[in-house]
Parts: C-alpha cells; sequence; structure tokens
C-alpha cells in the first residue's frame, strides 16, 4: 500500500468537506516515518517479486530435476543455487512466497473482517451477550494459537483456500477483542443515542456508526494480522501441516532445508526465511505508521 | 483482597469450563467423530456402534459432555492408538522435560534482557538505544525455527561446537548431563522471547526513572548505580516476574517449535509427531493440558501482582 492509496478517513458521505485536506494530512504524517516508508518500499519490492518475477525467471516448480540437484548459488546459470530435488532456489522463492503472501493476506483480512464484526455486536450490546462472547474468545485465547492451529490443520485437508480458513478461525480472537473495547467506547456517543431515539435498530448502530467509527484502529490491526497470519502459514509449513508438495511455501521451503544444514546448504535456509522476517516486519512497520497517521486524525476530531 | 481471589477464581474457573468445551467440540470435528479418530479408519460399523455405545457417545451432547468432564476430573485423558500408552501417562512423562527446556530459555531470556533493558532506558536516544530497538523489531518478525537453522548453521556446522541434536536421555538429570546438546534448543527457545522481555524491561525502567522517589534519591546524593538497584530494579522485576505468566503461550509455542526441530524428547515433539500421525487422543490431550496451564498462569500473575502490589486490589 502506497501513501496516496491510505484509505479515506470515514470512507463515507458524511466527511466529504473535511477530507481532502485531512488524508493529505494523514499520508503526509505516514510519509515522515521513515520506517513505514521503508516497509512500504520492501513490501512493493517483494511483492514485485514474487507476481512479476516469474514473468522475467520462468521456472519449473512441479517437476523434479536431480541431475540439477544441490547446485550451490551461481552454478549452471541459478543464482541462488537449487534445492535437493534439483527447484531452481530463485524461482521457487517466488512461488513459494505467492502462497505465502496470498494465505497471510487473505487470512489476515478474513480474520479482521468477522472480528470486527464480533467485536463490535459484543461491544455494542453488552450485557449477558457481551459477556458470554468475551468468555469464549478468552478461552479460545487461553489455548496457545500454534496448537489451535496443529489440531484443526490435522483435522482437515489443506489446500489454499482450507489453510485461509484454517488461519483465520484462530485469529480472528485478538481484534474481536480490540474492537469490542472501540465499540464499548463509541455506543455512549451522542450521535449513537440520537440515532437510537430516531428508532434505528441494533444492526444500523453496529454497521453505520460503531464499524465505521473504529475503521482507524480495523485498518491498523488488519496490517499486524497480515504479518502474524504470513507467520502462522510459515509455522505450519515448517511442521509439515500446511499445503502437501509439489506445493510450496516460504517455511516448507525452510522445512526441507533442515535436513542440510549439516553439510552447509545455507543458501536453502537464508533466502525463504530472510524473506519472512523482511516481509513481517514491512507489514510492522506499516502498521506503526498507520497508527501515528490515524493518531493525527483522531486528535483532529 | 478476599473479593479480588474470589472474583478471580470464578473468573478462571469459567474460562477453564470454557477451554474444556472448545477441546469437545474440537473433539466432534475429527471426521467420523471420536470413535474412528481413538479406533481407526479400519474399524468396522459394528465396532464404532459398540464403542459409541460403551463410551455414550450415542448420548445426546450435553450428556457426551457431562461424561467427557467427569472423565477428565478423574484424570483419564484417553489412549494415545498410535503409542499404546494412556495420554495421561505420556504426559507426566514428557511435561518435567518441556518444564525443563523452558526453565532454562526463560533464566537465560531474564539474564539477557534485565541488563540490555537497562542499557536501553539509561542509553535513551543514543546509538545503542536505537540498534537495540531495531534489533528488537528484527526479532518480532523472525520465526523461532529460522532462527534456530541459523544458530545450527553456525555453530553445529561452521564452528562445530555444539550438536544440532538435543539429549535424547529419559530423565531430566539424564538431559542436564549433556549440557553441550541443550545450548542450541535453550538458546533458540530463550532468544524467542528475550526481545519482548527487554523492551518491557526498557519501559519499566524509563517509568520508574521519572518517579519522585528517583529525584529523592538524587537529591540525598545517592549514586546513578545505587539508584538502579536499590529503587529502579526493586520496582522494575516485580512486573517483569508476573510477565511471565502472561508468555506461557508464546513459551509452550516456542518450545513446539523447538522440540520438532532439535528432536527433543518433551511435550511438544509429542504434539508434533502426534500431528504428523493423526493421533487425535494425544494432540487433544497436550492442546488441553497447554490451554489449563496458561489460564492457571495467568490466574497465578494476577494473584502474584495483587500480593505484591496493593494499588492493584483496590482497582480490582
Amino acid at each position: 500500500m502506497t501513501a496516496a492509496e491510505l484509505p479515506v478517513p470515514g470512507g463515507g458521505t458524511g466527511a466529504a468537506t473535511a477530507t481532502p485536506s485531512l488524508a493529505r494530512r494523514t499520508a503526509a504524517v505516514f510519509a515522515r516515518n521513515k520506517l513505514a516508508l521503508a516497509g512500504t518500499v520492501v513490501l512493493a519490492g517483494l511483492l514485485a517479486l514474487c507476481f512479476l518475477g516469474p514473468l522475467f525467471h520462468p521456472t519449473d516448480q512441479v517437476h523434479t530435476d536431480l541431475a540439477r540437484a544441490n547446485l550451490a548459488p551461481g552454478t549452471g546459470g541459478h543464482l541462488l543455487g537449487t534445492t535437493d530435488l534439483g527447484y531452481d532456489m530463485l524461482g521457487r522463492l517466488m512461488y513459494g512466497g505467492r502462497t505465502s503472501l496470498e494465505v497471510g493476506l487473505a487470512a489476515g483480512l478474513l480474520a479482521t473482517l468477522f472480528g470486527t464484526v464480533y467485536g463490535a455486536v459484543a461491544g455494542y450490546f453488552g450485557g449477558w451477550l457481551d459477556a458470554a462472547m468475551m468468555r469464549i474468545t478468552d478461552a479460545a485465547l487461553a489455548i496457545p494459537a500454534l496448537f489451535l492451529l496443529v489440531v484443526v490443520a490435522a483435522i482437515v485437508t489443506p489446500s489454499k483456500p482450507v489453510l485461509i480458513l484454517v488461519i483465520a478461525s484462530v485469529a480472528w480472537l485478538s481484534p474481536a477483542r480490540l474492537i469490542r473495547g472501540e465499540a464499548l467506547a463509541l455506543r455512549s456517543r451522542d450521535y449513537v443515542h440520537a440515532m437510537r431515539l430516531m428508532g434505528g435498530g441494533g444492526g444500523r448502530a453496529v454497521f453505520r456508526h460503531i464499524v465505521p467509527n473504529a475503521l482507524g484502529t480495523v485498518v491498523v490491526n488488519a496490517t499486524f494480522q497480515i504479518a502474524d497470519a504470513i507467520l502462522y502459514v510459515a509455522y505450519l509449513s515448517f511442521l509439515g501441516l500446511s499445503i502437501p508438495p509439489p506445493a510450496a511455501d516460504w517455511g516448507s521451503m525452510l522445512s526441507a532445508g533442515i535436513t542440510y544444514t549439516q553439510v552447509g546448504h545455507w543458501w536453502l535456509i537464508f533466502p525463504p526465511g530472510i524473506a519472512i522476517v523482511l516481509v513481517v516486519a514491512a507489514f510492522n512497520f506499516i502498521g506503526d505508521g498507520l497508527r501515528d497517521a490515524f493518531d493525527v486524525r483522531l486528535r483532529k476530531d | 483482597m478476599a473479593r479480588f481471589l474470589i472474583k478471580r477464581l470464578a473468573q478462571a474457573a469459567v474460562v477453564l469450563l470454557l477451554v474444556s468445551v472448545i477441546v469437545f467440540v474440537l473433539l466432534h470435528m475429527l471426521p467420523g467423530g471420536p470413535a474412528r479418530a481413538i479406533l481407526g479408519v479400519q474399524a468396522t460399523p459394528q465396532a464404532v456402534a459398540h464403542f459409541n455405545h460403551q463410551q455414550g457417545y450415542d448420548r445426546s451432547l450435553p450428556e457426551q459432555y457431562a461424561l467427557y468432564l467427569g472423565r477428565l476430573f478423574s484424570g483419564d485423558l484417553g489412549e494415545s492408538y498410535k503409542l499404546n500408552q494412556s495420554v495421561a501417562s505420556l504426559l507426566a512423562e514428557r511435561l518435567p522435560r518441556t518444564a525443563l527446556l523452558a526453565g532454562l530459555a526463560i533464566a537465560l531470556a531474564a539474564v539477557l534482557a534485565v541488563p540490555l533493558g537497562i542499557l536501553q532506558a539509561v542509553r535513551r536516544g543514543k546509538a545503542a538505544d536505537h540498534v537495540l530497538t531495531g534489533a528488537a523489531f528484527l526479532a518480532y518478525a523472525t520465526p523461532v525455527f529460522f532462527l534456530g537453522l541459523v544458530l545450527v548453521l553456525l555453530f553445529s556446522q561452521q564452528i562445530p561446537l555444539f550438536p544440532a541434536q538435543a539429549p535424547q536421555a529419559d530423565t531430566v538429570s539424564g538431559i542436564l548431563a549433556e549440557p553441550r546438546a541443550l545450548v542450541l534448543p535453550v538458546v533458540t527457545t530463550a532468544l524467542g522471547i528475550v526481545a519482548a522481555f527487554s523492551r518491557y524491561m526498557r519501559s519499566a525502567v524509563l517509568d520508574n526513572l521519572g518517579e519522585e522517589y528517583v529525584r529523592t534519591a538524587r537529591a540525598k546524593g545517592q549514586s546513578g548505580a545505587r539508584i538502579m538497584v536499590r529503587h529502579v530494579l526493586r520496582n522494575a522485576l516485580i512486573p517483569l516476574a508476573t510477565l511471565l505468566g502472561l508468555y506461557l503461550p508464546t513459551l509452550f509455542s516456542g518450545t513446539l517449535v523447538v522440540e520438532s526441530m532439535f528432536n527433543y524428547p518433551g511435550m511438544g515433539l509429542l504434539f508434533w509427531s502426534a500431528a504428523q500421525g493423526s493421533d487425535f487422543p494425544i494432540l487433544l490431550g497436550v492442546t488441553l493440558v497447554v490451554g489449563v496451564a496458561t489460564v492457571l498462569g495467568s490466574l497465578l500473575t494476577d494473584i502474584a501482582y495483587a500480593v505484591l502490589d496493593p494499588r492493584i486490589r483496590s482497582v480490582a
């Protein structure tokens, strides 16, 4: 996401008059944050590498080629070497990165979406409904996410869409809690009371008032959720519970490389490992930058 | 204090009960239901029906849950169908080994984090602070297994200092008898939490440095080191101790990955092998135990906090 594409605060007709300068100010704060800008650049670079890279560096990532197995970087025209099955490592980094990024993005966004609605409903309606809904999230959060993920992944047979659902089914808990807190604060605002007096229902309150006004928190949280989801994909694949071969992602590439650490095949470890660190750090920095940017807007309110 | 305790205990009891409900729901999500999961895919329909009747799985769901809860309270977590041993006895064997790994990792993380945090707080805004802050952000983004693989490449392959396989002994004392083999698993687990601990230490020390009692001590002419040890550290370490309770889930996840990487014979390796072999009684048993341990950990944390810091009680 570039600074210019920042979501317009308020997102609706009501904020139209104040929007241009507000959006510009928000973008300016984001752009002043050097780490957030660096994160944006790194993320753009990785996206280009994974999604445009194969156009310039086409490789066969399905058929094994044992004659070209375990080549060191730079030999035989393989910039990053080859794997134990003869896959070109640079090509595999792109191919695996697509899975990691696609699943991570989709799962992170799905988790944010569901968590937001769940939290907004709990926080807005309050009372016993809130208590019941929040005790459920408390209990699910008590079980470490990785353990829940492994159990669910062992029950189902993972494919890309299934993996997205599996990760989202665990990751929605923290946005739900966060947005519930926002909703609790927002529901006592005057404009919500006014809408209630005019006969507006609960659904209208949640979707037209609570969620739009919590949008800053939601967007910031979404970036952190995506970072977490990319890590979850990597952890599950590393533990051998992700999409089966010949599909690959950065986590399963690392797990395939583990056998060759003892003979020093470092090129199987560093490219996917560094890619994971870079993309997760990039999303975290972007999230921090967005939080500061939205803070400016909130202060203006 | 009594009111706070009762309220907090009741809350923990409700969450514990719901953790058991979640595991019960997972049990029913298994392909073919609990009977297939325990008897295996080869079981005949008659065997499945017999098992269901015997175990009460042909009754209503609330009744089944009551039976399940009854079994849990008698310590029955089911039987592993691959290892031919009860899950409870497997856990009794494995839990002390994982506790050893986690305990050593926590100790190492604290030993590293406290001086790092103090250094950052004292040198706030200077080069050392920036470098360590950057390192902490990178550490947050680094998966434990990548860290472990890099350590193996560096200190087992390039410079052969430590073996890449954890001690394989059955007893805690047997594991401790091979300290060299313990180094990489413990360091990997510890580095997974040290960033969070040192960030916490940094802000705790900074908070305390701004307090009036520090100004008073300075005014009385006490030296910086003495103020740090006598006043700041004493107040900053209490919350750090309680932070451990909150980091139990991260620690459990860390040991799961580290144990499967280094073949360390603990609960994490048991869980990981069970996932490879779809040994669901073990998977669900470990999940339950880990969930219960997390709830109890945060309960103890809150109680310890209330005992150590009277301000918490009055607010709660």
